[in-house]
């Protein structure tokens, strides 16, 4: 983990509500990549202190300038400055932070992404070419974001809560369907909204898989330190997402809390 | 640079630098000590200990404000003997002031922890009477004169010839009444301030951010209130002020230990920077030199204040 103070934006793009921004950081793929489903933890300008968690949609180490690629929407006053920054400034990024989703190099995964957890599952799928099935979720057609990324990795299936595009209903009822129809995985690995996250979770239950979880609370630090994001363990513990997630197996999260 | 003497004296603990890392901020050091040698520090005021092991308060925790940062962490932490048995062999590893700060839920859980931590080496303990997250003990203590006296007494009791500071609450009308209570008990410096309580509101959802619906707030929005307690405590009591609230460039460092600060901690400024403490530290040393001091303990207690 380091602190990059000046990456480069090379690129800035927008997809519907969804901001993706290419940043040049130095060595830090080189230097701390672990597994795809870590995090940058940005500074968002002078004027807020505390810097904002953003998870990571790809990277990919170079010989001079690794390069990450961030995907997300404006949720408040951080974001909001993040997604006015345009190619050719500076930003001081933290990284690359927390634990990602634990894979095997031979291993078969269905990744389940909801909403803005879509874009680092997009990691998982070109880490797992031609071993994973995605299966995305969002809002409606106008929210789908990075369907034609996921499909040059493997078979993609869409749910939108409204129908307008693929299955029309939630993620979880695609998850059994596929495991249903006899998908062999050694794993479910998810990112999206909580409540997503528990369906999925109790799904991958039903069918005696492992479930990986990626887990949000709101951040302090970013390395460990402060202790503030706090997330309930099923044995009566808090861990931090920060440090110890932001990924956890499922069967440890206490979901009722 | 470097013509500036740097080291400053807290109740007889030598540091290198006046910049101690603040409690609650800082873990136990290791996470920091990945971006640099922790040597580097004055000190450092582990995170908050209690005798047993707690898992602190439900999140969210943490609600940025203008200039400030409201937490409701609750003393999350291993227990003093996870402490001495895992993280103080590491620190230990640095050329650096350790100061374990401790929370009791009574007086005497205090005094048991003095006992472990005096018996266990550490250069200072600070005693935590002003957490304004946790229910029992805490910010009971930091807000009535008898009752921080009687915490002091036990602990310098239990604590053998390891100073203690005691961690005054700004959530008083007249922090020199406590500061003079705990000087008559026999601490042998006094830490001020800890968080102000505050409140942060989402208009959208009605409720409030922190799932404690109040907190600590820290952060440059604190430094003015910080720097006045300061001024007041040091006119008050004899015994050294370890100044802290605010701090994230030398300049408010200066301030502090021109209030009469003889050290001063930085803590909400390490998140946006992890680097702040060095940052402060060379700036403070640049100051101290554009004002000709040979040695930064110089500023303590400089300011002129108008008649």
């Amino acid at each position: 983990m380091k602190v990059e103070q000046n990456c480069f934006i090379r690129a800035r793009q927008q997809d519907g509500d969804a901001v993706i921004l290419t940043l040049e950081v130095g060595d830090m793929v080189r230097e701390s990549f672990r597994r795809p489903g870590q995090f940058l933890h940005i500074r968002c300008g002078e004027g807020l202190l505390l810097r904002r968690p953003i998870s990571v949609c790809t990277c990919q180490a170079g010989e001079e300038q690794d390069l990450i690629t961030i995907v997300f929407e404006v949720r408040g006053e951080g974001t909001a400055w993040l997604a006015s920054r345009q190619p050719g400034e500076n930003l001081d990024v933290l990284g690359l932070a927390g634990n990602g989703f634990p894979m095997e190099p031979e291993g078969r995964y269905l990744l389940v992404g909801g909403g803005i957890g879509v874009p680092p599952m997009l990691g998982c799928a070109q880490a797992g070419a031609g071993r994973c099935t995605a299966i995305l979720g969002f809002r409606s057609k106008e929210k789908a974001i990075l369907l034609d990324r996921f499909q040059s990795c493997g078979p993609v299936q869409v749910a939108t809560d409204d129908g307008t595009l693929g299955y029309h209903g939630f993620v979880d009822a695609l998850v059994r369907r596929e495991l249903e129809g006899g998908g062999q995985y050694d794993a479910v690995l998810a990112c999206g909204p909580r409540p997503m996250l528990r369906s999925v979770a109790k799904a991958a239950g039903e069918f005696q898989l492992p479930c990986f979880v990626s887990m949000e609370e709101r951040m302090g630090c970013g390395v460990g330190a402060c202790l503030v994001c706090a997330c309930d363990m099923a044995d009566g513990t808090k861990k931090h997402v920060c440090k110890d997630g932001p990924v956890f197996d499922a069967r440890e999260v206490d979901w009722n809390g | 640079m470097g013509k500036v003497d740097m080291s400053v004296t807290l109740a007889g603990v030598h540091m290198k630098t006046p910049v101690v890392m603040a409690s609650g901020t800082f873990g136990f050091g290791r996470e920091y000590g990945q971006f640099y040698d922790l040597s580097r520090l004055g000190g450092i005021c582990a995170k908050g200990l209690t005798l047993r092991r707690r898992e602190g308060n439900p999140a969210p925790r943490i609600a940025e404000t203008p200039m400030g940062v409201l937490n409701s962490v609750g003393l999350q932490n291993p227990g003093v003997d996870a402490f001495i048995r895992e993280e103080l062999p590491f620190l230990r590893q640095y050329d650096v002031a350790v100061i374990a700060n401790i929370s009791g839920d009574t007086p005497e859980e205090y005094g048991v922890m003095c006992q472990k931590l005096h018996r266990a080496g550490v250069d200072m303990i600070e005693v935590n009477i002003s957490c304004p997250n946790v229910k029992a003990g805490g910010l009971t203590y930091g807000t009535r004169p008898a009752l921080a006296a009687e915490v002091t007494e036990i602990a310098k009791k239990n604590a053998g010839n390891t100073p203690v500071m005691v961690k005054l609450s700004p959530n008083v009308t007249d922090i020199t009444e406590i500061a003079k209570a705990v000087e008559g008990a026999g601490a042998d410096a006094v830490s001020l301030i800890n968080t102000l309580r505050g409140m942060r509101i989402d208009v959208a959802t009605g409720r409030p951010v922190l799932k404690m619906n109040t907190g600590g707030l820290s952060g440059p929005a604190v430094l003015p209130v910080a720097v006045r307690m300061v001024w007041e405590v040091s006119g008050a009591v004899g015994i050294p002020v370890l100044g802290m609230g605010g701090v994230s460039r030398g300049g408010d460092a200066a301030q502090l230990m021109m209030a009469g600060a003889a050290a001063v901690a930085v803590g909400t400024a390490c998140f946006a920077d992890p680097f702040a403490p060095l940052k402060v530290t060379q700036e403070l040393e640049e100051i101290a030199e554009s004002k000709g001091l040979d040695k930064v303990s110089a500023l303590t207690g400089s300011v002129q204040p108008w008649q």
